[in-house]
């Protein structure tokens, strides 16, 4: 092929050159070209190498459908594989180049693939997967196979999401689409319509059309209706913009490309920009896709689409070849063939299946347009481009070669039904059209024009007014295409007669697959991958279900199409992304005093959507040696620590009660006023799910402590419940974790802290003794304060608004300071807990874990109440007698903690195998100076004492079954 | 998405709501008068119908209420929205 520029050409403008790069070399195009106008302009015919045999490859679509020119635009951290150049739009210093090409599409070492063939055929992957050996060949395969190259720097652009709400989505502006948003928009109650376009430029098939519209040339016709829709107060146009996914009630989803046509340096903004758009009414008047022709050696460069050379040819002025032959079934090609010709090509020249095509060919003829009747293309010739076409008649007779450097095909349409499908529509095949049409529809989804099968631009607008009107709608008959030349079972031509260009998949491997027994569509696609490129088989599908049908003898709706799936055409992940990148992805919390515990050094880390202080270095200290100085300090002084993040639910009302008393596991109807209760929750299923501290503060008001992490899930949970099953009950249920900031000052002296800050709360033991809440104020601040412990000292929760956290931590601080207070991080926390032998939910239970392996069975037999997970925990597994129940291990071998994860096996045990446990939590106590350890172990409760086995990745270590209480097991210290 | 006409607010996007299962499912109790064979029923065992499914939906980001819908499990068609505690017909919706 050797490309050429006319001199008119509707949408470039020839007074803006652009200069750009192609696979190393310089170029110039013009405003309006697009990557793939421009190359063709420029002569290059050799886009790219194709995907598993690395043949030379040249354009042969103009639009999203274009299989073989896959590109790699741009470099660094702009790079982008896989975009088609048919939809790059050209700008100054554009930097692009094929994408499976080594070292370049012109020379490319690996087409020796294409040699040895016929040793690759249909499945040879599957093939190779169990013979000879799939290891030995994956290497080069993988190197061979593939597209382009993902970059490697994170992605410096950016997007972002929108909503919209409309009444009527018309999406394509072909004339179809045009007429049918500008009735939708006079039709009365239709406040909101918009109409989308992927194209840069509105119009769809009247920026190639030569034909005559309602009297005017088909751009004054555009231009007059674009202009009445844009004075029109209730219409929002949108071009760029790609309808890639139609999903449930009426939920379309667009991406708006709004600066992938400038130069990089220029591009402001978000890059694209994800539209979920609910419409009241979908039109799609989304037009058709060419089918090419099968015939030998049609994925020649110079081979194209003829609807594409026309689009090229008069949208762009940018023409594949001087000597034309155009092949076709039908009429639409006639219109390529005058584009042509009127382009000023050398010669042009028809082959036609069909015996009398009568008018057009009459027509074309007196243009001088030969037309060879009756007649269909057998094999292209040429290497690396087109020289020349073998044709004969149907029956192989009359064979005759044409000289020509390019060959235009079109073997029909295929409705684009691909938003229509995804809708839920359903098809019904066309004998006339030889495609699948739309048929009915699941949604208020309606095509118009040739997305509906209707070619005829005249009966296509009428039909789109009448559908955007909701008036009754005519549906006049296609003109039926003619015949297309099938391969005979087995003859060597197939096996070069291509169906998928991008995945490389021929005639030849469909009639593979078909005497393989690969019968059904599903089957054939999965088996060749025909239609599984990143095309989607837009130009393959239905040419191999006419193949297969052919092959078989069946006809090609009881063979069936493939459901189509979102995406239509493939959208950058990015903008699905939208805003939620890095640290937007899911944004951490912070408590008031999250800046106070910065300027004291803390290390921040998340737990959770929190970030919250792990601990608190002095200069020269490691993560260790911080928290044993932070649990010392609060084992011997006082230390802070801020506990704002801990869920807190306040439940209120007469029956509130009642309801707790059916969520937790323990009695809380007994629960005084101003007296606090640990509380551990089920899930239905009878698995531990959270635990916190209950605390009655008025007759029908109680404050529910939770976990950090579940904060809302419990809240949510409450909420379920209350409204699902028993709604009866009067409780009011609100989550009130981010009204109140909580510091938690624990240590013999903290005491004396609080009571400096000054309160009207009498903190003496005798008046505020262990697991009370008061509510009073604390250095003039209103307050409530638990007096509530997890790391086993004397300590306070205290809660303040939010808005004074950070002033309560600083006055702690400053009032502690003669009394030596540390601030505590949240591992220091985790290490006295343990020391205490406290759960920690999550750590020391699993999804298997019931009330009765943590110690509770007893507390539940005493009552007699349901509640939530009850009945679970007494099925027969809840009874068996060897669960694994909590327990502590004390190491016996005079080494360093165990490994969390470790597992617990008999003192006899020699070999690793048959587990009865393991550790879940584990560290060097810093109080007690050795290591200490939970594990969740077979029959723990009855085995105290016993020495057992720990195997921790193939290291044996040597502990002992012990009560989890390591520090102060009678609980002095809390009661000080 | 689904287009859910949430009973207290009008209709919104699926992404505010949760979806919590199947609907009317009885809790058998108390706790001491259920069997395995009821309680296995009544954790594990739902309807997974080809057709009209009642189930009962959040509206988490919304007014926090939980109501009820009659959903096609094949076309995802919503054919009616009722309160809880509200019953309606089998097949009433549509
Ligand atoms: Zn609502």
């Amino acid at each position: 092929m050797s490309g050429w520029r006319t001199d008119s050409g509707l949408v470039v403008d020839r007074s803006k050159p652009i200069n750009f790069e192609w696979a190393g070399r310089r170029y110039q195009g013009f405003v309006g070209d697009t990557l793939a106008s421009a190359l063709i302009a420029n002569g290059v015919s050799i886009i790219g190498r194709s995907f598993k045999y690395h043949r030379p490859r040249g354009l042969i679509a103009a639009g999203l459908e274009e299989p073989n020119g896959i590109v790699q635009l741009e470099r660094g951290s702009h790079t982008l594989p896989n975009i088609k150049a048919t939809q790059v739009e050209l700008y100054e210093g554009l930097v692009a180049g094929p994408v499976n090409a080594r070292p370049s599409a012109e020379f490319d070492l690996l087409a020796i693939n294409s040699l040895f063939k016929r040793f690759i055929p249909a499945a040879f992957y599957y093939k190779t997967f169990f013979w000879p050996n799939w290891h030995a060949f994956e290497p080069s395969i993988r190197n061979a196979a593939g597209l382009g190259v993902a970059p490697a720097e994170p992605d410096p652009d950016c997007y972002e999401h929108r909503f919209a709400h409309v009444d009527v989505l018309v999406i394509g502006s072909g004339a179809a689409g045009l007429a049918a948003a500008e009735a939708a928009a006079a039709a009365p109650g239709n406040e909101r319509v918009m109409l989308v376009e992927a194209d840069c430029e509105f119009g769809g098939g009247l920026l190639a059309s030569a034909d005559e519209l309602e009297g005017s040339a088909p751009m004054a016709w555009r231009d007059a209706a674009l202009a009445r829709l844009r004075a029109l107060p209730n219409v929002e146009l949108l071009n760029r913009t790609m309808a890639f996914g139609f999903y449930d009630h009426n939920l379309v989803a667009l991406a708006e490309r709004l600066s992938d046509h400038l130069p990089p340096h220029q591009r402001k903004g978000p890059r694209q920009r994800l539209w979920k758009v609910r419409a009241g009414k979908v039109i799609l008047a989304t037009g058709a896709f060419e089918r090419p022709i099968p015939f030998a050696g049609n994925d020649l460069p110079g081979v194209m689409l003829a609807s594409a050379a026309q689009v090229y040819a008069r949208r762009y002025g940018a023409v594949p070849g001087q000597r034309i032959v155009v092949c076709t079934n039908n009429d639409s090609a006639y219109a390529a063939a005058r584009a042509l010709h009127a382009a000023g090509c050398a010669s042009v020249a028809i082959v036609d299946s069909r015996v009398s095509p009568g008018a057009p060919a009459l027509a074309a003829a007196e243009c001088g347009i030969r037309v060879v009747q009756g007649a269909v293309p057998i094999a292209a010739r040429g290497r690396r481009m087109v020289k020349g076409l073998d044709i004969a008649a149907l029956d192989g007779r009359h064979r005759q070669r044409l000289s020509c450097d390019a060959i235009l095909m079109s073997d029909g349409w295929n409705p684009a039904v691909h938003l229509h499908s995804q809708s839920g529509g359903s098809l019904d095949y066309d004998d006339a059209l030889q495609a699948f049409l739309p048929a009915t529809a699941v949604q208020n989804a309606v095509n118009v024009g040739a997305a509906a099968g209707i070619f005829d631009l005249t009966a296509a607008i009428a039909m789109a007014r009448d559908v955007a009107r909701g008036t009754a709608v005519r549906y006049p008959a296609p003109a039926p295409v003619g015949p297309t030349r099938r391969f005979a079972d087995g003859d060597p031509k197939a096996a070069s007669a291509w169906l998928d260009f991008q995945n490389d998949v021929t005639v030849g491997d469909v009639q593979l697959a078909a005497r393989e027994n690969f019968r059904s569509v599903e089957h054939l696609k999965r088996y060749t991958t025909l239609g599984m490129a990143s095309d989607q088989g837009k130009t393959s599908n239905i040419s191999g279900i006419q193949t297969l049908s052919a092959l078989l003898g069946k006809a090609a709706p009881a063979i069936g199409t493939t459901r189509f799936r979102p995406p239509f055409d493939p959208v950058t992940i990015g903008a699905f992304a939208g805003r939620a990148t890095g640290e937007d992805l899911s944004p951490l919390s912070e408590t008031p005093s999250h800046a106070a515990q910065l300027a004291l050094d803390a290390v921040m880390e998340p737990y959770g959507r929190w970030s919250r202080a792990a601990f608190f270095p002095r200069p020269g200290e490691d993560e260790h040696r911080a928290v044993a100085r932070e649990v010392m300090a609060v084992r011997q002084a006082a230390g802070l620590f801020d506990a704002s993040t801990l869920g807190k639910i306040e439940v209120k009302g007469p029956d509130a009660a009642e309801f707790l008393q059916r969520m937790y596991v323990g009695g809380i109807r007994t629960l005084k006023i101003g007296q606090c209760r640990y509380g551990l929750m089920l899930s239905e299923h009878g698995v531990v799910y959270d635990d916190g501290v209950i605390a009655r503060i008025g007759e029908c008001h109680y404050l529910v402590g939770t976990t950090s992490g579940h904060a809302s899930a419990i809240a949510e949970s409450f909420h379920e419940w209350l409204q699902c099953e028993w709604p009866h009950l009067r409780v009011a249920v609100e989550n009130v974790t981010t009204a109140w900031a909580v510091v938690n000052i624990a240590g013999p002296r903290a005491r004396d802290v609080l009571a400096a800050l000054g309160s009207d709360i009498d903190l003496s033991s005798e008046a505020f003794a262990h697991m009370q809440i008061r509510v009073g104020a604390i250095g003039g601040v209103p307050a409530r304060v638990q007096r509530v412990s997890y790391s086993g000292e004397l300590s306070y929760e205290v809660a303040v608004p939010w808005r004074y956290g950070a002033s309560l931590w600083e006055e702690l601080m400053r009032a502690g300071k003669p009394h030596g207070i540390t601030p505590f991080g949240v591992e220091a926390m985790m290490v006295m807990r343990l020391e205490k032998g406290f759960l920690h939910v999550g750590s020391d239970t699993d999804g298997t874990t019931y009330p009765q392996d943590l110690g509770f069975g007893a507390a539940i037999a005493k009552k007699p109440d349901d509640f939530v997970g009850r009945r679970s925990i007494v099925r027969p597994d809840g009874l068996r007698p060897d669960r694994r129940q909590l327990v502590g291990l004390e190491v016996i071998d005079g080494a360093g903690p165990l490994a969390v994860g470790a597992h617990v096996l008999p003192g006899e045990a020699v070999e690793a195998r048959g587990t009865q446990g393991w550790v879940t939590s584990s560290a060097q106590s810093p109080t007690l100076g050795r290591p200490v350890a939970l594990a969740l172990v077979e029959r723990g409760g009855e085995r105290m004492g016993e020495a057992v086995r720990i195997w921790d990745l193939g290291t044996w270590r040597a502990a002992k079954i012990a009560d989890v209480r390591f520090y102060d097991p009678s609980g002095e210290r809390l009661h000080a | 998405m689904l287009l859910i006409d949430c009973p207290y607010c009008g209709p919104r996007s699926e992404i505010e709501f949760r979806c919590g299962g199947e609907s009317h499912v009885q809790r058998p109790g108390p706790h001491d008068a259920a069997s395995d064979e009821q309680w296995a029923d009544y954790l594990f065992y739902r309807h997974n119908p080809k057709g009209e499914h009642r189930e009962r939906w959040l509206h988490m980001a919304g007014c926090g209420q939980w109501f009820n819908v009659a959903r096609d499990t094949v076309t995802h068609k919503i054919t009616a929205i009722y309160r809880m505690g509200e019953t309606i017909d089998a097949g009433a919706g549509s």
